[in-house]
């Protein structure tokens, strides 16, 4: 996994509470291979119209928006569908953090292990961000992993990432968890052992 | 989070997590023992990263293999399916499957079905488990009585490699419903009323226990129904704590223990139900009896009124974002506010997928359709093959066909239109599926989402009805 410490940049704004996992890649395109690149099917279907043209109003269509790699979203993002194609999308399209009020479970999960650091914000403090946004473009936010902090501009001071320690280290370290998980090799067997024998049709 | 000591009394979760739990890291997350995954044809980069890794499925026999998201339901062979692309992900499965040495139900198999269908049908889900599938409606399992719940690709492949997966232990919510439920109301009605209520956001890092006469009287297909929908309350999971009913169901089936390791699994999930005094970090309560058939209006599952209701006006939500996300819903399905949902017209009718497409679903539909004709195109796609035979057996087929329905093979069809069964661009379709998504049943698609019974109703009429009034 790619490490993660400390990312600052431009935010791109991208409205809509409950953006499902469907609206961030639909299901037709999961069929592709990681190796082809997801971020061409990154919001396919939200940012461009009908007829398949790109809509100059989304926000990422904007001259500009794509040098982003930290986006503003929306409560409840990434809900609906499991596919990590999703963040597949994001992370091909550069994108290493989030910041929203909160996000789907196994999208938060899925975006740990592919190096985004989602961050949850009071939804008053991503507001007042948005409003500071439209005014300033160019204003960035860093998120800072190492000092657990992201800290916001126009006074909105710097805010706590409340993710476990145990993502952040795998994410500092760009860890890789199987690797990781095994190193506890030993106590999985003992624990399996044990299991099976009290439950043996587990495994027939 | 308060983690119980062993005398103190705890929830049907706190057990079951407490007797997987190999290991806490020091950071708070937990190495869980996995007992199942299942496998279908989007698990495909699980198995890319394994093979990159040199590794293989380190458990096969606790590993199941179901096609389903896309596999055609107008015939049982890959080539089939509706494009090449789409052939090549069902051929790409089986080829993975035999890889890894795992059992499989491909698509031609007679226990083949929607991976959720399949599992509790074969006793591959059995109470007291920790089961996990590539697929976030793997919350439906947990009616059984089991932590089941939904993962990434990336989890996935650390499941196949260790069967373990490291998790953050979710809090508790426990959602009593109380009383009975009136006629023409099902679980599909009672989660829709829980989602509008709660918010689709509302049971965010929380496993929820459903409780409550009304969940008691519920038969195992009702309660997969139940806990089905958890997940579009953003719930990390769903469940039921076993009782007569579940041993009842489970008794028999294929993979469930027998002879004295039944009595051996039995004494196991007897001890499974939530202690009395046994606290939850949120508790919502419901009265069943003031539950109607509910219908969506919107974009998302929490877009969900009462049948007998009218589309709220945005004006009316208290926060900008939901108003102006009501205002794009509405922009979208093409509907103005203060219109009465009872009698709008729809232009099709979907019944299937892992929420509404068991044999009692099926059962609910046909008691409505029988002779009488569907006004509008409709596909029934039943939720396994196993229950397509059952139906055909008790003469259900006949009802839907007699109707005008499309009497389909099995799988998840229209609900995700992944295997090209579509809801065409601007179409209004009334559907027993989950997800009323921006795009969700095809681009452009207008979803509705409705009990089974109602959906027989619409295609009746042509218009969402109140099947009370059939
Ligand atoms: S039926 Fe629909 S929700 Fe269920 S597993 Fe298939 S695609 Fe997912």
């Amino acid at each position: 996994m790619k490490a993660f410490t400390r990312e600052t940049s431009t935010v791109a704004y991208v409205p809509g509470v409950n953006c499902d996992t469907d609206q961030i890649i639909p299901g037709r395109f999961l069929k592709a291979d990681r190796a082809e690149g997801y971020d061409k099917f990154l919001f396919h279907d939200i940012r461009r119209d009908p007829d398949g043209k790109l809509d100059p109003t989304f926000p990422l269509n904007r001259p500009g928006a794509g040098c982003s790699t930290i986006l503003l979203v929306e409560d409840n993002f990434g809900c609906g569908s499991s596919r990590e194609g999703a963040v597949y999308a994001l992370a091909d399209a550069g994108v290493r953090a989030l910041l929203a009020p909160s996000f789907g479970d196994i999208f938060f999960n899925n975006a740990l292990k592919n190096g985004i650091v989602p961050v949850r914000l009071p939804v008053a403090t991503c507001e007042a961000l948005a409003d500071h946004l439209a005014a300033d473009p160019s204003a960035t936010v860093t998120v800072d992993l190492e000092a657990d902090q992201v800290v916001l501009p126009g006074g909105l001071g710097s805010h706590p990432i409340t993710i476990d320690a145990f993502a952040r280290d795998c994410l500092l370290q760009g860890l890789d968890e199987i690797e990781m998980t095994f190193t506890y090799m030993d106590r999985i067997l003992t624990f399996e052992t044990d299991r099976m024998a009290r439950n043996p049709w587990l495994a027939r | 989070m308060t983690h119980a000591s062993d005398t103190a009394p705890r929830t049907l979760f706190g057990k079951i997590w407490d007797a997987h739990e190999i290991l806490r890291h020091p950071s708070g997350q937990s190495l869980l023992y996995i007992d199942r995954d299942l496998i279908h044809e989007g698990s495909f980069h699980a198995f890319a990263d394994l093979k990159r890794r040199g590794l293989r499925p380190r458990r096969p026999r606790q590993i199941f293999g179901i096609a389903d998201h896309y596999v055609p339901t107008l015939g049982r062979s890959a080539d089939d399916a509706a494009s090449p692309a789409i052939a090549r992900m069902i051929r790409t499965f089986d080829e993975n499957m035999e890889w890894g040495g795992l059992r499989h139900f491909g698509i031609a198999s007679r226990e083949q079905g929607i991976v959720h269908v399949v599992a509790p049908e074969q006793g591959i889900t059995l109470p007291g488990l920790t089961i996990v599938c590539s697929d976030s409606h793997t919350s439906t399992q947990g009616a059984l009585g089991a932590i089941a719940f939904g993962i990434g690709q990336s989890e996935n492949a650390h499941v196949l490699a260790t069967q373990t997966l490291w998790q953050m232990r979710p809090r508790t919510m426990r959602v009593t419903v109380t009383g009975q439920l009136g006629r023409g109301v099902t679980a599909k009605d009672v989660m829709l009323a829980l989602i509008a209520r709660i918010g689709a956001a509302g049971a965010g890092g929380h496993a929820i226990e459903y409780a409550g006469e009304v969940v008691r009287d519920m038969s195992i297909e009702a309660r997969l129904t139940l806990c089905n929908l958890s997940i579009e309350a953003a719930a990390r999971l769903g469940m039921v704590a076993p009782d007569e009913t579940t041993f009842r169901y489970v008794a028999g089936r294929h993979y469930a223990p027998t002879d004295q390791e039944w009595d051996l699994a039995m004494a196991q999930w007897r001890a499974l139900p939530t202690d009395d005094g046994a606290t939850f970090d949120r508790e919502v309560e419901m009265d069943g009896a003031a539950i109607a058939p509910m219908v969506t209006w919107g974009t998302s599952p929490e877009d969900a009124v009462p049948i007998t209701g009218r589309i709220p006006d945005p004006a009316s939500f208290a926060s900008p974002e939901k108003r102006k996300a009501a205002a794009k819903s509405l922009e979208y399905m093409d509907l103005a506010p203060g219109t009465a949902l009872d009698g709008l017209p729809i232009d099709r009718v979907f019944i299937g997928s892992c929420t509404n497409s068991r044999i009692e679903d099926l059962r609910a539909a046909a008691a409505i359709l029988k002779d009488r004709k569907a006004a509008v195109p409709a596909i029934v796609v039943p939720g396994s093959t196993q229950v397509r035979e059952q139906a055909e057996a008790e003469g259900l087929a006949r009802i839907f066909r007699e109707a005008g329905f499309e009497w389909r093979q099995s799988g998840c069809s229209m609900c995700a239109a992944m295997n090209g069964d579509v809801v065409g661009p601007g179409e209004r379709c009334a559907s027993t599926s989950n997800r009323n998504f921006v795009g969700r049943q095809g681009p452009g698609s207008r979803t509705h989402l409705v009990s089974p019974a109602m959906a027989a109703a619409a295609a009746i009429t042509g218009r969402l009805t109140d099947v009370r009034r059939l």
